[in-house]
């Protein structure tokens, strides 16, 4: 996927039976080793419960059915911010790598725009929509919305132009041109910006929870940090952590799909 | 003397006077057969790229079917032209004619990149190559015979960055032919390829343009390649033709041969004496 592991690889160090499960050593590592400190009396279950209680507490809120609820209403929100947001971005990112006039109309309005910390509107936000939901999405989109359009505007703008004039003297009408050559010449650009959007959705979705929410993950974190409850804090981190890993391991599928005839994607 | 450069050149076979005879007429016999390729006329044609005036006044009838080589320093002006041919500038001034009912798949170019969609399949890439047939029901059946023009049948399913180099000229070369194309310019299909591969290809360019007759323009820096494969080379020196030169060597020409050798020497000699710079060879 990466560069490095793109590159032929040494003989011997190749694992085929295990490399699906050769990822997960070294967090089961972490785990037993954060088990045993914690059994052992070595940290104080005040600053860091054990896996193993942390565990007991996500059982307790998904038989309420609690854990269920939160995990989904932030799943709502990330989701629709960022289908809202990135649809914005990828339509922008379009317009302005195709055409010079929308490039010129808007370009470096967007441009101003990105420098602004998208966090930083939150009281903004709050004072605009309270603390409901269209608050967060708010926020989520604003989130996605520049990775996915810098990158599509970049992608657009790097594809080759001498596959452009091959498909001209080949006679592809502008829509063909663009099908056949410049979204798929885009794509690989438009996978990065969709990873970096996938990263800030989880950040601003935190960040919007914790501070103005009724419901979600990040509400239950603050919620179990004022009855003390440290288990349930560290749960609904480690299930960020997880939600995260998802989102990318998604894109990672979507993306080996899509780039099949990308070098960097080619099976030796 | 002919000793002397068949000890030079190991590659230059030595060929039986008879065999050579009856080459000769075959190769006498292939060009009197109608050609498909459309004749070409240019009349005082100039271009010129903001104050830097690239041709001066061209003037240049190509017959149907000819195979003419366009050789002269960088910057000259032939890369243009051919550029002009295919249409791929518009013209300051003068014409460009084909004849009649040219139809946009009948002229082809061929460049030193293959210029291939990483993105398409081998297959579907030569395809690209019929224009507006390509959504018609037999565009796989000849996009697959094109494929077998040049040899690469097996590669029909591959991505092209596993492809060599002179395999990807060679899809390009058949997504140039898929659409029977009746004029063919190349420009420097072969600059980018090592000096083995770059024979090989120079068999199968001439190999296809006898076999299909086309009108071939090539644009080439090196001079032994133009003797090699063409019926005539322009030489072209400051926007104008300075030189034209028929090359009356019967097909299939050796590599290497002292009458090619000649007249390479004498089409360089032109060259270096136009040059006020001898350097810039």
């Amino acid at each position: 996927m990466s560069l490095i592991e793109s590159l032929p690889r040494i003989r011997g160090l190749r694992l085929p039976q295990a490399s699906g499960l050769i990822q997960w050593i070294v967090p089961l590592a972490i785990l037993l080793i954060w088990q045993a400190a914690c059994v052992a009396g070595l940290v104080p279950a005040r600053v860091l419960p054990a896996p193993s209680d942390v565990a007991a507490a996500g059982w307790k809120l998904l038989l309420s059915g609690e854990l269920a609820r939160n995990i989904w209403v932030s799943f709502w929100r990330a989701s629709t911010g960022f289908v809202i947001g990135g649809g914005i971005g990828f339509a922008f990112g379009l317009v302005n790598g195709l055409s010079q006039l929308g490039s010129k109309l808007t370009d470096t309005t967007l441009q101003m725009v990105r420098n602004i910390p998208h966090l930083a509107l939150i009281p903004l936000v709050i004072l605009w929509f309270g603390i409901d939901e269209t608050a967060k999405l708010f926020l989520v989109a604003l989130g996605v919305f520049f990775p996915i359009y810098l990158n599509t505007l970049h992608g657009i703008r790097t594809v080759d132009p001498q596959l452009i004039e091959m498909g001209r003297i080949y006679g592809m009408t502008d829509g063909e041109l663009f099908r056949r050559i410049i979204l798929p010449g885009a794509l690989p650009s438009i996978f990065v910006g969709l990873r970096f959007a996938l990263g800030i959705m989880w950040l601003t979705l935190i960040v919007a929870e914790t501070i103005a929410a009724s419901s979600g993950l990040g509400y239950m974190a603050m919620q179990a940090r004022e009855f003390m409850q440290i288990d349930v804090v560290v749960l609904s981190i480690l299930i960020y952590a997880l939600l995260g890993k998802l989102a990318d391991s998604a894109s990672g599928a979507l993306e080996r799909l899509t780039l099949s005839w990308h070098p960097a994607f080619q099976k030796h | 003397m002919q000793e002397a450069l068949r000890f030079l050149l190991p590659d230059a076979e030595p060929v039986d006077r008879a065999d050579f005879i009856e080459q000769a007429r075959l190769a006498r016999r292939n060009s009197q057969t109608p050609s498909r390729g459309l004749a070409l006329t240019i009349r005082a044609l100039r271009k010129s790229f903001g104050d830097n005036e690239v041709l001066r006044g061209i003037d240049l009838h190509i017959p149907a079917g000819q195979f003419v080589a366009i050789v002269g320093r960088s910057g000259c002006g032939k890369s243009t032209l051919l550029r002009l041919i295919a249409g791929l500038e518009t013209i300051d001034a003068g014409t460009i004619g084909f004849g009649e009912n040219t139809r946009p798949e009948d002229v082809r170019v061929m460049f030193q990149e293959p210029r291939l969609l990483p993105w398409a399949r081998v297959l579907s890439n030569v395809e690209v190559g019929l224009g507006r047939d390509r959504a018609s029901a037999d565009a796989q059946a000849r996009a697959d015979k094109a494929l077998g023009e040049v040899g690469l049948d097996d590669k029909r399913g591959q991505w092209p960055a596993v492809l060599s180099g002179g395999q990807k000229q060679r899809v390009a070369l058949a997504r140039a032919l898929v659409s029977d194309p009746r004029v063919l310019a190349f420009d420097e299909p072969l600059g980018a390829l090592d000096a083995l591969t770059r024979i090989s290809m120079q068999r199968l360019l001439e190999r296809v343009w006898r076999d299909q007759a086309f009108t071939a323009i090539l644009v080439t820096h090196d001079v032994s390649e133009a003797v090699a494969l063409a019926d005539r080379v322009l030489v072209i020196e400051a926007g104008r033709i300075a030189h034209d030169v028929t090359v009356d060597i019967p097909r299939p020409r050796r590599r290497g041969s002292a009458d090619l050798a000649a007249l390479e020497g004498s089409i360089l000699r032109h060259l270096l004496q136009s040059g006020d710079d001898p350097s810039e060879l």
